[in-house]
């Protein structure tokens, strides 16, 4: 089953859990945990943190693995970052989701940079703001293209987040507060396709995430993305989840999560588990 | 979509339970153990200080006596305690240091680590950083916050 990308993404993981720690200096959690696409963020939505544990003049990078278990598929996620003096993150995702019923695969390839153009996660009044692309490559559009109408196997999503730690902000505990905006074509992330019949057919979407650090290594929070519902064929639904995270110290991470991916294709009411593992340099 | 409200409010119920209430004439100075607590917190941060790469550097010349001395007034008087801070402004000792959020992060880290290892809680570690981190431009930036006479 995993492929050679996956095989990679493992190599990558026992790589940096076994190397040796170089400078990072970044407060523990504020890398973000991995996302389903690759970048740093809480799970379904990335953040305008910049992954790793570098901060000014270091570097940092990631190895992510996660898993989505609905009622009728099931999305794996094999991605690895790399952050540079906390200012620009370059990603990559391979996704396989398993449509169940159908016993069919779709792959998808997700290229992500980032950068933050002003304000910081922490320090200042500013929120740290991020502007972001994501291009991806659906590796087996038939199903979007030939059955469901999309229009093209491949779009880049670009978005802007705003992030900020509140200290001491509620029940004494620090509050994240994140806000995404994306334009995307993307069907389903682009799991099913880009565009319709009409064309690409771009729209602005928003996501959002709150998480409280009940100390500093255990938050709860929770996710919201909106979503796109361009296809003619098929629902498509905003997602949510309710979310655990868990950083023992800055080598880990693990976030568990309950999700609710409302109607995929022709399956409505998709909810089940969420797990992702980061391990960090 | 009820499953998960519920999930929502069970782990925001569990949060406001884990969290003490705070006496509103309790001051975070006693919460940080008053004089003897603030010592502690200070004299583990000179210890993990020490064993910091990214920090120690920083302090090769510096009188540590007068360091523990003023940092442990700092605290005090940013705590609500008896205290008053008799050490120069944190812009004119910063100064010309190119103090880089690198150097902020670590020390963030370090006094955390200095407050966990006094058994400070949760709720008061955030409310004393909250009341330090506002300092970091003048920390980072420190020429701009100096006044002409100071320089
Ligand atoms: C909010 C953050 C900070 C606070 C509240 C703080 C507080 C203080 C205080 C009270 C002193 C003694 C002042 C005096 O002697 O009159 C001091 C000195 C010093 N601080 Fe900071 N500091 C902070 C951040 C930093 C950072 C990030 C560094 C970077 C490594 C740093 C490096 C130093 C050094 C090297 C000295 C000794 C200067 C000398 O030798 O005279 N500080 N700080």
């Amino acid at each position: 089953m995993p492929d050679r990308k996956t095989r990679l993404v493992t190599l990558m993981l026992t790589g940096l859990l076994a190397g040796p720690a170089f400078g990072a200096s970044k407060i523990l959690a504020t890398s973000g945990a991995g996302s389903i696409e690759g970048a740093a963020g809480g799970g379904l939505v990335p953040w305008a943190v910049i992954g790793g544990y570098g901060s000014d003049g270091e570097w940092g990078a990631a190895a992510s693995l996660g898993r989505v278990d609905v009622d009728d598929f099931r999305l794996g996620t094999a991605s690895v970052l790399a952050g540079v003096h906390d200012r620009l993150e370059v990603s990559f995702a391979q996704q396989t989701l398993q449509v169940e019923p159908l016993d069919a695969v779709i792959e998808q390839h997700v290229y992500g940079v980032k950068t933050r153009v002003a304000g910081h996660l922490i320090y200042g009044r500013l929120p740290q703001l991020s502007f972001g692309l994501q291009h991806k490559v659906n590796q087996n559009p038939a199903i979007a293209t030939d059955v469901l109408g999309a229009n093209s196997a491949s779009g880049t999503d670009t978005y802007i987040a705003a992030s900020k730690l509140y200290l001491h902000a509620l029940f004494e505990r620090d509050l994240l507060l994140n806000g995404t905006l994306r334009y995307t074509d993307a069907n389903q992330t682009g799991l099913l396709g880009f565009g319709n019949s009409g064309g690409e057919d771009p729209q602005l979407v928003g996501e959002a995430s709150v998480g409280l650090f009940l100390n500093p290594n255990w938050a709860i929070g929770a996710e919201y993305r909106q979503k796109p519902d361009r296809l003619d064929a098929v629902d498509e639904d905003a997602w949510r989840d309710v979310f655990v995270a868990w950083f023992p110290n800055k080598r880990v991470s693990v976030v568990g999560a309950y999700a609710d991916l409302g109607s995929i294709a022709l399956w409505d009411d998709q909810q089940g588990w969420y797990l992702s593992v980061q391990i960090t340099n | 979509m009820t499953r998960l409200i519920t999930i929502l409010i069970a782990t925001t119920l569990l949060a406001a339970c884990s969290t003490q209430p705070t006496e509103p004439d309790t001051t975070l100075y006693n919460r940080l153990g008053g004089q003897a607590g603030i010592t502690t917190i200070v004299d583990n941060l000179l210890f993990e200080i020490g064993g910091n790469e990214t920090l120690i550097g920083f302090f090769a010349d510096t009188d540590i006596d007068r360091f523990r001395e003023k940092l442990i007034e700092q605290l005090c008087e940013v705590s609500d305690g008896p205290c008053e801070y008799t050490g120069d402004s944190m812009a004119q000792v910063h100064a010309d240091m190119d103090i880089d959020n690198r150097h902020f992060d670590a020390l963030v880290t370090d006094l955390i680590t200095a407050m966990t290892e006094a058994g400070v809680p949760t709720g008061a570690q955030n409310d004393l950083l909250a009341r330090l981190v506002p300092m970091h431009d003048e920390v980072i930036h420190a020429e701009e916050h100096l006044n002409g006479d100071e320089r």
